[in-house]
């Protein structure tokens, strides 16, 4: 059975993000780019999958500009035994990369497509779902554990308050919730061999899909700055600011 | 082998995010308990630490020197005892064997020591022969077809761990100079080999010490590295692997300095005195800028000596002034870095007490700064003439 795991190159969790100053989006200059966490627990239970000998072979995705070949090679060193890139300058969306996705999948015919839940950047929490619909294929989302059991798996996924248990028939979508696995370290011998590993690069174009945007960004703010605190004298003098000012208590 | 920019990148990557998320928050625990977790030293092994310049061909990486160096200031970034684990495997323990060992000695350990199966030691200090390392003492007789090894070697570093001792012996009692000895290689679990108690050290605790004696041990006579025809040249195998080793210590010590760095701007910046920060003030500025100056002099040195040596141009002395002015440099920066924390730096619940301790032995370990001021005068005067 194959795997494919979409990936998307998203801005390192350590960085602390800097919105321009027109608004018009995060400033990526010279910023680190990483795996979006979510999408690197996907490429973990895939590989696990695999070592399991439940899979025969892990294929990782991603959507964007050449530059996320960075970040399928980190896949292929994880472990992923190969790559394809759905090569686009343009602004990718969640429809639209969930729309590629579903163009390869026609082709590749995986039976396990693992996503990452969200994405640290955009936290829309959309193509996997979105995907799932334009596949015809059925879904476990935010998934905690992942058994195979013959040609269905089943799915823990975490839910607001608990944990609920679904059975899928694959070819099925998952997609990975933070306590999924913990991903491994690549070693530093994988990290040189994955240069070897087979990266494939398609257009769009040669899927015969549209991946323009269907969704204009308007304005990105960041957080509006705390201001500064007060220092009151007495405790009366809190409960009174409390009572009249912040109206918190009555 | 030169590895390309973005798998350079991705290599390095790794590194700082096992250094970071799994070593720092070790460190203390390493420390208080003088012990390092089994665990961890698994988990280098599956990164490939060990092997970090074997020859691929023996399942190593194979880094050049300037990559083995990038790599070492990302280590540099957490307690050096880390290092220390698998620091003789990628250094001294296996230099020697990579560049003059004989094609069965090679495929015998180099492969073990790339995984991290075999730990290795490098025993040379005496008690009577440190800085003047030619004078050792320890004997090498040949009987029969083998050598029974006699003599104590002083503060062996990971001696209590290794599979596998690089042991310099006197072959020719005729001599008493660095050229009647040989190195051999001793399967630690040899009959004949007692290790002392493990010294109580100034700092790296997690990392062990110890004396080795050897007690009419008898090794095979192909032990020497390079064999017979190596025999009485063990100093010339080590001397070649000292450049190489001098600029490990030195990115060493400046991947320490940073980290230095980082916890003296960050304490500076949360501290307050007379109402503001302690890093408004141009004392302390001065302190922290001092040590940032100093640290990227010694990370530009140690890039460019290591850079030249990979290109081939003879570096000993430019090795030498890496290791003088690096160790040293980190020693000042550790310093200032307890200075800028005041009372705090003394105490143990920030980790800038404890890496003052650990960067003191940089300076003596690898040749002392001083044996490095005297080879460094001493080639230039060779050169100039």
């Amino acid at each position: 059975m194959k795997v494919m795991v979409p990936v998307k190159r998203v801005v390192d969790y350590n960085v602390k993000v800097r919105v321009k100053p027109d608004g018009s989006g995060v400033d990526l200059n010279n910023v680190k780019m990483s795996v979006n966490p979510f999408c690197e627990i996907g490429i973990e239970e895939a590989v696990r999958l695999k070592e399991a000998g439940s899979a025969t072979e892990v294929i990782a995705v991603a959507v964007g500009s050449t530059a996320c070949q960075e970040q399928l090679r980190t896949c292929l060193a994880l472990g992923a035994d190969r790559a394809v890139l759905i090569e686009t300058t343009d602004e990718v969306q969640p429809l639209g990369v969930a729309r590629a996705l579903a163009a390869l999948q026609a082709k590749e015919e995986a039976g396990l497509v693992i996503f990452g839940k969200q994405s640290i950047d955009g936290d829309n929490c959309q193509t996997g779902q979105m995907f799932a619909a334009l596949a015809n294929m059925p879904q476990g989302t935010f998934a905690s554990e992942v058994t195979i059991e013959g040609d269905k798996v089943k799915v823990i996924r975490e839910v607001d308050g608990g944990l609920q248990t679904v059975q899928l028939s694959m070819p099925a979508v998952v997609s990975t919730d933070l306590r999924l696995n913990e991903p491994r370290y690549a070693s530093l011998p994988n990290i040189m061999k994955a240069k070897k590993k087979p990266l494939d690069v398609h257009s769009p174009q040669d899927l015969g899909v549209d991946v323009a945007p269907t969704m204009e960004v308007l304005n990105v703010a960041p957080p509006a700055e705390r201001a500064a605190g007060i220092i009151v004298d007495s405790v009366e003098a809190l409960v009174d600011k409390l009572k009249n000012e912040a109206k918190v208590i009555s | 082998m030169a590895l390309d920019d973005s798998t350079m990148d991705q290599l390095l990557d790794t590194v700082r995010k096992f250094v970071r998320n799994r070593l720092v928050p070790l460190e203390e625990q390493v420390s208080m308990e003088d012990h390092m977790p089994a665990e961890v030293v698994q988990e280098m092994r599956e990164l490939g630490l060990f092997g970090l310049t074997v020859p691929p061909e023996f399942g190593g990486l194979g880094l050049s020197t300037e990559e083995e160096c990038r790599v070492v200031l990302e280590l540099g970034y957490t307690s050096p005892v880390f290092r220390s684990v698998f620091g003789t495997n990628n250094g001294i323990g296996s230099q020697g064997l990579v560049i003059d060992g004989t094609d069965e000695q090679k495929a015998k350990y180099l492969p073990k020591m790339a995984t991290g199966e075999i730990i290795g030691s490098f025993a040379l200090t005496e008690p009577d022969a440190g800085s003047d390392a030619g004078s050792v003492t320890t004997t090498a007789v040949l009987d029969g077809d083998s050598y029974l090894l006699n003599g104590t070697k002083r503060y062996i570093t990971n001696a209590p761990e290794a599979q596998l001792f690089t042991v310099f012996a006197r072959t020719d009692p005729t001599t008493k100079g660095s050229k009647g000895v040989s190195a051999f290689l001793v399967d630690a679990d040899l009959p004949g080999i007692t290790l002392g108690k493990s010294n109580r050290k100034m700092g790296q605790q997690g990392g062990h010490v110890c004396d080795v004696i050897f007690d009419d041990c008898r090794v095979p006579r192909d032990a020497i590295i390079g064999g017979q025809a190596n025999l009485n040249r063990g100093f010339l195998t080590a001397m070649k692997t000292l450049d190489r080793g001098r600029l490990h210590i030195a990115a060493l010590a400046v991947g320490c300095s940073e980290r230095l760095i980082e916890e003296a701007l960050t304490y500076a910046m949360e501290r307050k005195q007379f109402n503001q920060p302690i890093a408004e003030f141009q004392l302390v500025q001065a302190m922290l800028a001092d040590s940032r100056t100093e640290s990227y002099a010694g990370r530009t040195m140690v890039m460019d000596a290591a850079k030249r040596r990979d290109a081939g141009e003879p570096v000993t002395t430019l090795a030498s002034c890496c290791k003088l002015f690096a160790t040293e440099m980190v020693g000042r920066v550790a310093d200032r870095a307890v200075q800028i924390h005041g009372g705090a730096g003394y105490m143990e619940e920030y980790p800038v007490a404890r890496f003052y301790r650990d960067v003191r032995l940089f300076r003596i370990y690898e040749g002392t700064s001083q044996i490095q001021q005297t080879l460094i005068a001493k080639n230039m005067v060779r050169d100039a003439r």
